[in-house]
């Protein structure tokens, strides 16, 4: 077999490599080795953000190459918003002093950190563990922050691409005024994201297969639908209610996003939504590094 | 720890890893591996090999003990260690949908001085399936594509978690030749297996696990020369074993009977052969099912297996022993 032949052949160049790279005993050997590296990375050793990018392409073509979390992460963010604006038109939004535009912006952009970032990673994260990828990449050079923030790259980017195109999108279609207060739209941007990731990793611990992964996702979507404002607005919920919901984990960066167009958030209702969404990523940040399992349940 | 003679890359002193459950899998081992040494884990399942080796690549941290790899603890001080090391795991863990060429792309782009993808899809046979998707190999293949990514980096120090399960023989071969390529150029080689003559083939010393502890090692001849050499046969009809020569005059320091199956032990395999012969020669009998061996790792393995479970289950283990002979395959090296 061809099989034999090659390897045969393999095994001398190994030698014949090893052997014209400068010795090989010792430390003193990895200088030499590292300037005959394939050169893509130079200098021989690897850097974050290098082994981020291989990690992040490779999911990305992973991404693309599954159809069903395509869907979900693409056309579900983008058509849930339009499917709750009936609802919408029921309530009384000019009475809470509420336009449609700037609701259905931070819906849509809510959606995609549920569906586009949330529930895509659960599945990513419990299906890379099954298939003993993550323990795989914890035998090399990756620390595990960098595999955690590499595997969720892509997806993270289709958010924030969503975030932009439905904010391009409001702003052509619903006439909606450029905003008033933009670092608080992206303050509220990127809070969602990171936690929105965070919780993934968690979700996907608690899961035992990919399958059930999608089913311990739904109650933070539900959740965080109904009561982080996301098709609901939290001004129209009893204040007893809405002051709890507002401490929900989504809720602030909601919120934030939401201030950031209509720049009513008042310096006070900033400063608590930055606290809130900073409890929670600390603590889900924290509950990674302790119950993040990297090795599949069995 | 460096003596003059011997650089020692790998050394564990009297390490434990107990899991979750409180189960304890490694209980207390001592070892350590050369500069360019091929060490071997033998063990069954369930040995701890596994377990012992996940310790070693940084992956757990021990419950007890102290490990050092290239001088380092593989676990809190990982980022020193992994650029100098390459790990297989005894199961793949790549994502099925990615082709070969990507995996390694991914790998590469994650590893100081890797190797030109080219040489790694040559080194280890998989040139001609480089588009194809990880789903689609054959096992044998993905352990091979294991194997090349562990190459990857030039790694000092390579960990090889039962590399050639899984593989047919001549799989098995090619790989055999390979790590003996590395060695030859200085790479130190970990591997466990459970294919005994695999370790005979590779291993400059070896160690066998059993029930989390190391119950022999040295080199392949040193635990071999440990054990006593065997000739079994069957009694032929109408004799009983007292028809035999005295066993000690015959040099025979121990047997067991199952059935009509004799099996005896001896520390001089030529003398002992020698006169069994010749009393069934004088006896004018036929012993059927005539098998007479040196001591081969094999053999040690199994009486190591078997006189480990003896001890722990403090039950005789006698019977057992001559069924699982039976079913042994190593070949023989001597015969009358």
């Amino acid at each position: 077999m061809s099989t034999h032949t090659s390897m045969g052949t393999g095994a001398a160049a190994a030698g014949r490599t090893r052997g014209s790279s400068g010795g090989d005993s010792g430390h003193d050997g990895r200088g030499s080795r590292g300037g005959r590296s394939g050169g893509r990375l130079g200098g021989g050793g690897t850097t974050s953000p290098g082994r981020l990018r291989a990690l992040a392409r490779a999911e990305l073509t992973l991404l693309i190459r599954t159809k069903s979390v395509i869907v979900t992460a693409v056309l579900v963010p983008l058509a849930l918003p339009f499917s709750i604006r009936p609802a919408l038109d029921e309530v009384d939004l000019k009475a809470q002093g509420l336009t449609i535009g700037p609701v259905l912006l931070t819906s849509a952009i809510g959606f995609s950190f549920l569906f586009a970032v949330y529930t895509s990673l659960v599945t990513v994260f419990a299906a890379r563990r099954e298939e003993l990828v993550l323990k795989r990449l914890r035998t090399g050079e990756l620390k595990d922050a960098e595999i955690l923030a590499g595997t969720a790259l892509p997806a993270l980017c289709t958010g924030l691409a969503q975030s932009v195109l439905v904010a391009v999108g409001c702003t052509v279609l619903l006439d909606l005024p450029a905003p008033p207060a933009p670092h608080l739209a992206v303050l509220g941007l990127l809070t969602g994201l990171v936690l929105s990731t965070a919780l993934a990793a968690l979700t996907a611990s608690l899961s035992r297969t990919v399958e059930s992964a999608q089913v311990t996702a739904l109650p933070l979507v539900f959740v965080s639908m109904l009561g982080s404002g996301m098709t609901v607005p939290l001004e129209v919920l009893p204040e007893k209610v809405s002051a709890v919901c507002e401490l929900l984990p989504l809720s602030p960066a909601i919120r934030l996003v939401r201030g950031g167009w209509t720049g009513e958030l008042s310096g006070y209702e900033t400063l608590e939504s930055v606290a809130v969404a900073g409890f929670w990523i600390v603590l889900a940040l924290w509950a990674v590094r302790r119950w993040f399992r990297w090795d599949p349940r069995r | 720890m460096n003596t003059d003679e011997r650089e020692e890359v790998i050394d564990v002193t009297d390490v434990r890893r107990v899991y979750g459950g409180g189960f304890e899998a490694v209980r207390g081992i001592t070892f350590s591996v050369g500069r360019g040494e091929l060490f071997a884990l033998l063990g069954t399942n369930g040995a701890g090999k596994t377990s012992t080796v996940e310790l070693l690549e940084g992956l757990a941290a021990p419950a007890a003990g102290r490990i050092r790899v290239l001088g380092h603890d593989p676990h809190t001080e990982r980022a020193a260690v992994r650029p100098r090391t390459g790990v297989m795991l005894q199961e793949g863990g790549f994502p099925n949908e990615l082709t070969v060429a990507e995996t390694i792309r991914l790998w590469a782009g994650c590893t100081s001085g890797a190797r030109p993808a080219t040489e790694v899809l040559d080194m280890v046979g998989l040139t001609r399936r480089s588009t194809i998707r990880v789903k689609q190999l054959s096992g044998g293949e993905k352990r091979r594509l294991d194997l090349g990514l562990a190459l990857l980096g030039r790694p000092e120090v390579l960990f090889l978690d039962e590399p050639t399960t899984g593989l047919d023989a001549e799989g098995r071969r090619d790989t055999w030749d390979l790590v003996r390529a590395l060695r030859e150029e200085g790479t130190t080689v970990l591997m466990t297996t459970h294919y005994l003559e695999e370790a005979e083939a590779l291993a400059d010393r070896l160690a066998i696990l059993h029930e989390g502890r190391i119950a022999a090692s040295g080199t392949p001849a040193e635990v071999t020369a440990a054990q006593p050499s065997r000739i079994s046969f069957e009694l032929p009809e109408g004799f009983f074993l007292g028809d035999l020569p005295p066993l000690a005059e015959l040099g025979v320091t121990g047997h067991e009977t199952s059935g009509r199956t004799v099996l005896l032990r001896t520390e001089e395999l030529q003398r002992t052969a020698t006169a069994l012969l010749l009393w069934a020669d004088r006896a004018g009998v036929a012993l059927r099912g005539l098998d007479v061996r040196s001591a081969s790792l094999e053999e040690a393995f199994l009486r190591i297996a078997e006189r480990e479970t003896a001890r722990s289950q403090g039950e005789s283990a006698g019977h057992e022993a001559v069924n699982t002979r039976s079913n042994g395959t190593s070949t023989e090296r001597a015969a009358a």
